[in-house]
C-alpha cells in the first residue's frame, strides 16, 4: 500500500490538520460529573480551547487558567497554579479539577505533581480531586491528549472492588448526539455500564435560562473507581496507543476483560459492537435495533449506485477516519486519501486489511497538514470530502464538498449534535454523503455531457 | 428576579476582582484595568501571540510562519473575516511543528529550513515569523534566524517577538506586531518615499470589507488611501506608507503606537477617526475634509454626509421604533469599540446598562464612563460567572461581543450582536451603520425568545 509521508519530507507545516493536545485532555474532563478544567500556561491556551470548544459545542465552556507570565516563565508557576486552584475552588465548587500542562509550562519542566501534592498539603484539600496529566503539544496532538486525561482518569480513581455485573463503555472524541445514541443502544440490551467520559449532557445541553458553571452530568467519580470492578471493557479505540488505553490499564491491572472494537460507524463496524453487547448480555439483537439494521440495508441497496461515484478523502482523528474509511468502502466508494495530523501506530496497518480488496489504491497520510492532503487530493481526482471544518479550503479551491463530522465544527451549526453512530447514524451519514454527491451531479450533469459531446448553443 | 442562586455554588465573583468593576456615579476610585489576568478566573483574554497574529494576518501577499509547537498555528489560521482584492497567501497558516527534539535541541534549524520551503515553494514578498510560548522559552534566536534567511533569499524575513507568556494582555502583542510594521516600512538606505496627497489608515482590517466602504467615501470628497494597515495591505504598498500626508487611525489599541513612529519617522501627523455608527462616519469625513482644507473637498464631504444620511435615516428610524427602550450590555475586546457600540446603541433609543472591555486602558475607561448614565456597570476583563449575574441582575435584552459571550448570551434567552474579528458583515460607514441596526433587531426582538421565556428558567 503506498504510504506518503509517514515521516513528512517538508518541515513546514501548512494548514493544520490537529488541535493541540490539551484541548483533547479539556473534553474529558468536560465528561466528568462536577469537575472543571485548569490549563496551567500562558492565558491565550485556555482562551484558545475555550474558543474552539464553543464554536463547535455551542455552550459555554468554562477552562481556567494559571495565566502564568515572564516572570513565572522564568521563576516557575508554583504561586500562580496555587492561586488559580483556589480560584477555581472558591468560583466552581468543583469535585475534580483536572489539572493540564501546556508546551510552556512542559517546557519549564514544571513538576506538576509535586506543585498539585504541595497544594493539597498546604491547604489541607481532601474534598477535591486534583487531577494532572501532562499535555505537551510538541509530543502529541488533541487524539493523544484525550486518551491520556482518560487515562489518567481510570488510573487515578480505579482500585481493587468487588467484582460487578456491570460495563465499562470508553469512547474517543466523538458527538455528543452519537454519546447519546450508543446509550440508547446499551440501554436497549439492558446492560448496566459507566461511560467514560460522557459529556453528552455537560457540552450538549438543553435550554434552561440559565449558564452553569458546571452544568450537571458527566460520569461519576465512584462510577470510576468502580471500573475495576467490571465484566468487561468495551472501547472504541483501534487506534488507541497502548500506553495510552485506559482499557488496556484496566485488563493488565485489574484483570477486566478488553473488548477494543472500532467506533459503531458503518454496518460492519456496528455489527461487532452488537455482536459483542449480544454476547456480554445474552440477550439476541432486540427488534428495534433489527429493524433499523433493516432500512440501513435498504438505504445502502438504494443508494449504492450513486456512491460509486464518490472518490471521498477522509481525514481527521485517527479512530473517526478508521471508522468513516470503512463506510466509504463498505459502499463501494473507496477513499482516494485518507489521512490524519495525528501518527498512529495502528491506522495504516488496520486500514491495510480492509482495503486489501479494492480497486484502487488510496494514499495514506500521517502526520500530515492540508497543503498534503489538498495535493494528494486533487492528484487523485477526489470529489467529496469527510471530516472536520479544517477541510473548508477543499470546497473553496476545488469545489470538493466536505461532509462535516469529527471535531472542530465551526462553520457550520450543529457540530455536537451531529449523529453518525449506530445502524441509524450510519444510515443519517450515508444519506448526507450520497446527496452531496447528487447534489454536485445534478448541479453538473448536463453541463458535462454537452461539453463531452462539444455540443454548442445553435450548433 | 431571583438572583440568589447566582452565587449559590459557589461566588460569582472573586473578591480580588472587586476593584476590575466599577458602577458609573458611586465609585470614587478608578478601575483597575492595568493589572494581569488573576489566575483561576475564566478570563476572555487572549495572549501576546493572538494579538500580534490579528493585526498583521490582513497583509494578503505575506506568509505567516508561528514558530513553536502546531496549536497556536492552528487557532489563528485565517482567523479573522478580513478581505483581500487580491493575494490569499495570509489565509494559510504555517508553523514549524516544533516537536520534542526541536525543544530539546533548539528550533533554529528547522525554523530556517521552514523559511526556505515557503520561498521555494511561494515566493512571498514577506515572511512574519512569530515567536510563541516554547520558542522564546527555550532561547531560539529568531531575529538572527530571520536576518540571515532576509540575507539568503532577498527578502522581507521579519521576527514578532510574541511568545505568549510576555503577558496576557494582547496590546502587548499588537505592539509586537507594530514594531515589526516598522520594521518592514523602513525605507532601505539612501532610498526615501515620495510625499503624496494620500492617506493611511491606521487600524482598519476590511472585515467584511469594511476598508472598501470608506474607501469609496475618501475617493468620492477626492482622497487616494495610500495603504491601511492592514486590511487588504501588500507588502509593497505598506513600503509606500511614508508616502502619506496623514494617517488616519481607528482602532487605537493596535495602532496608536504605529501613527506616533510614523509621525516621528516621517513627519506624518495623525487623526483619530471612527467609522462605526452613522453619527461618527459624518464626523470622521468631516475631519478629514477639513485636514485637507479645500473648500471644494467640504463641499463634496458635505454632499456625500446629506445623501448618504437621507438615504438611511428613515430605515435606521424604523428600527428605532422597534429598539428603544431596550437593555442592551457590551462586552468586546477593546475600548474603541465599545465607545463605537455605546454611541450607536444610544442613537438607536436603547439604555446602556453594562459595558466592559478585555484591554481597556485607564483613561479610556475615564472616557467611557462620560459616555453612560450613572447606574451603569463597568467591568474589566470579565470572567463569565460575573458576566451572567449582571446580565440577569440588569434584565439585558441584548449584548455586543465577542464569540464566547454569545453562547453565554442564547443559554440566557438574551439577544446577541456579534462585534468580532471573525465577523462576516461590514458594520462600518453609512450602509454599515444600518446593517449594524438591523442585526441588533433580529436579535433584540426575534420571536424566538418569546417562546424560551414561555419555557422559563431552570437549571
Amino acid at each position: 500500500m503506498e504510504t506518503v509521508a509517514t515521516q513528512k519530507v517538508k518541515q513546514v507545516n501548512e494548514n493544520q490538520c490537529q488541535q493541540c493536545m490539551p484541548l483533547g485532555g479539556v473534553v474529558v474532563f468536560k465528561g466528568v460529573e462536577n469537575a472543571m478544567v485548569l490549563v496551567h500556561g500562558s492565558q491565550g491556551c485556555s482562551t484558545y480551547m475555550r474558543l474552539t470548544n464553543v464554536e463547535h459545542y455551542n455552550e459555554p465552556v468554562d477552562i481556567a487558567s494559571s495565566a502564568l507570565n515572564e516572570k513565572q516563565a522564568i521563576y516557575g508557576g508554583e504561586a500562580n497554579l496555587h492561586k488559580a486552584l483556589d480560584n477555581v475552588i472558591r468560583v466552581y465548587a468543583p469535585k475534580v479539577i483536572g489539572v493540564l500542562t501546556t508546551c510552556l509550562t512542559e517546557t519549564m519542566g514544571e513538576d506538576l505533581e509535586r506543585l498539585v501534592a504541595t497544594y493539597r498539603q498546604n491547604r489541607g484539600i481532601t474534598a477535591v480531586d486534583i487531577i494532572p496529566v501532562a499535555t505537551p503539544s510538541y509530543s502529541g496532538t488533541q487524539t493523544e491528549g484525550f486518551w491520556a486525561a482518560s487515562r489518567q482518569l481510570v488510573a487515578y480513581y480505579a482500585q481493587p472492588t468487588e467484582r460487578h455485573q456491570g460495563i465499562n463503555v470508553i469512547i474517543p472524541h466523538i458527538s455528543p448526539a452519537d454519546i447519546r445514541e450508543i446509550k440508547r443502544i446499551l440501554g436497549l440490551f439492558g446492560l448496566e455500564y459507566t461511560m467514560l467520559p460522557d459529556y453528552s449532557m455537560t457540552l450538549d445541553r438543553p435550554y434552561g435560562g440559565r449558564y452553569q458553571k458546571i452544568p450537571p452530568g458527566g460520569t461519576k467519580t465512584e462510577d470510576i473507581a468502580r471500573m475495576s470492578g467490571a465484566r468487561a471493557t468495551i472501547q472504541f479505540g483501534v487506534t488507541c496507543p497502548d500506553n495510552l488505553s485506559p482499557g488496556l490499564l484496566l485488563e493488565q491491572e485489574y484483570g477486566v476483560p478488553l473488548h477494543n472494537l472500532p467506533l459503531p460507524i458503518g454496518l460492519q463496524n456496528m455489527d461487532r459492537l452488537v455482536e459483542t453487547l449480544e454476547k456480554l448480555s445474552g440477550r439476541s439483537l432486540p427488534d428495534i435495533l433489527e429493524r433499523e439494521r433493516g432500512w440501513l440495508l435498504d438505504g445502502m441497496a438504494d443508494s449504492h449506485k450513486f456512491n460509486a461515484d464518490g472518490r471521498p478523502i477522509v481525514y481527521g482523528e485517527p479512530e473517526l477516519v478508521y471508522a468513516f474509511s470503512s463506510i466509504c468502502v463498505e459502499n463501494g466508494a473507496v477513499p482516494v486519501v485518507i489521512a490524519s495530523g495525528t501518527k498512529s501506530s495502528r491506522l495504516t496497518g488496520l486500514l491495510a486489511t480492509f482495503l486489501a480488496d479494492a480497486d484502487e489504491r488510496p494514499v495514506i497520510l500521517e502526520e500530515t497538514d492540508f497543503a498534503a492532503i489538498d495535493e494528494a487530493g486533487f492528484k487523485a481526482e477526489a470529489n467529496i470530502a469527510i471530516g472536520h471544518s479544517g477541510g473548508k479550503f477543499l470546497t473553496e479551491r476545488r469545489g470538493i464538498p466536505v461532509i462535516r463530522v469529527g471535531f472542530p465544527i465551526h462553520d457550520r451549526t450543529g457540530g455536537q449534535r451531529v449523529l453518525s453512530a449506530g445502524y441509524t447514524g450510519t444510515l443519517a451519514f450515508l444519506d448526507r454523503f450520497t446527496n452531496a454527491l447528487l447534489e454536485t451531479k445534478y448541479e453538473s450533469y448536463r453541463e458535462l455531457r454537452k461539453e463531452e459531446m462539444g455540443i454548442r448553443e445553435g450548433a | 428576579m431571583d438572583t440568589s442562586s447566582v452565587t449559590a455554588e459557589g461566588s460569582a465573583c472573586i473578591s480580588e476582582r472587586q476593584n476590575f468593576i466599577l458602577t458609573t456615579g458611586k465609585s470614587k476610585s478608578s478601575i483597575h484595568c492595568a493589572d494581569d489576568s488573576l489566575a483561576g478566573s475564566v478570563s476572555q483574554r487572549a495572549c501576546v501571540f493572538c494579538g500580534a497574529r490579528v493585526v498583521l494576518n490582513p497583509v494578503t501577499d505575506a506568509a505567516h510562519l508561528v514558530h513553536g509547537p502546531i496549536g497556536c498555528a492552528t487557532y489563528t489560521w485565517d482567523i479573522r473575516g478580513s478581505l483581500s482584492s487580491g493575494s490569499e497567501m495570509y489565509r494559510n497558516s504555517f508553523s514549524t511543528d516544533m516537536k520534542e527534539r526541536d525543544v530539546v535541541f533548539g528550533g533554529e534549524k528547522k525554523l530556517a529550513t521552514c523559511i526556505d520551503e515557503i520561498v521555494g515553494k511561494y515566493h512571498p514578498p514577506a515572511i512574519f515569523v512569530y515567536s510563541t510560548c516554547v520558542s522564546g522559552m527555550i532561547g531560539d534566536d529568531i531575529i538572527a534566524v530571520c536576518k540571515a534567511a532576509s540575507e539568503r533569499h532577498a527578502t522581507d524575513v521579519i521576527p514578532v517577538e510574541s511568545s505568549g507568556f510576555l503577558s496576557g494582555n494582547k496590546v502587548v502583542g499588537y505592539r509586537a506586531a507594530a514594531i515589526a510594521l516598522m520594521q518592514l516600512i523602513k525605507p532601505r538606505e539612501g532610498e526615501t518615499v515620495e510625499k503624496t496627497r494620500k492617506l493611511n489608515f491606521l487600524g482598519e482590517y476590511n472585515l467584511g470589507g469594511e476598508k472598501w466602504v470608506v474607501e469609496r467615501y475618501l475617493r468620492e470628497i477626492g482622497i487616494e488611501i495610500n495603504v491601511a494597515f492592514t486590511g487588504d495591505s501588500t507588502v509593497a504598498a505598506l513600503k509606500q506608507a511614508p508616502g502619506a500626508c496623514l494617517n488616519l487611525v481607528q482602532c487605537t489599541g493596535s495602532m496608536h503606537w504605529v501613527a506616533m513612529s510614523l509621525e516621528q519617522e516621517f513627519g506624518t501627523s495623525y487623526l483619530d477617526v471612527n467609522f462605526f455608527g452613522a453619527a461618527n462616519t459624518a464626523e470622521s469625513l468631516r475631519k478629514i475634509a477639513q485636514f485637507y482644507g479645500d473648500p471644494e473637498m467640504i463641499r463634496r464631504t458635505e454632499t456625500l454626509i446629506e445623501r448618504e444620511q437621507a438615504r438611511i435615516q428613515p430605515v435606521l428610524q424604523k428600527y428605532r421604533k422597534k429598539l428603544a427602550g431596550k437593555r442592551a450590555a457590551i462586552y468586546v475586546g477593546g475600548a474603541f469599540k465599545a465607545v463605537a457600540i455605546i454611541r450607536q446603541l444610544k442613537e438607536l433609543g436603547m439604555e446602556i446598562v453594562l459595558t466592559g472591555t478585555q484591554t481597556g486602558k485607564k483613561e479610556e475607561y475615564d472616557n467611557l464612563s462620560t459616555l453612560l448614565d450613572p447606574g451603569t456597570i463597568i467591568i474589566d476583563d470579565a470572567n463569565p460567572a460575573e458576566l451572567e449575574k449582571f446580565l440577569l441582575e440588569k434584565n439585558v435584552d441584548v449584548m455586543a461581543g465577542g464569540v464566547k459571550e454569545r453562547v453565554l448570551a442564547y443559554k440566557l434567552g438574551i439577544g446577541f450582536v456579534d462585534h468580532n474579528h471573525d465577523r462576516k458583515d461590514g458594520l462600518a460607514g453609512f450602509d454599515g451603520a444600518v446593517r449594524f441596526a438591523r442585526e441588533v433587531y433580529v436579535t433584540t426582538c426575534t420571536p424566538v425568545w418569546n417562546q424560551l421565556k414561555a419555557a422559563g428558567r431552570r437549571v
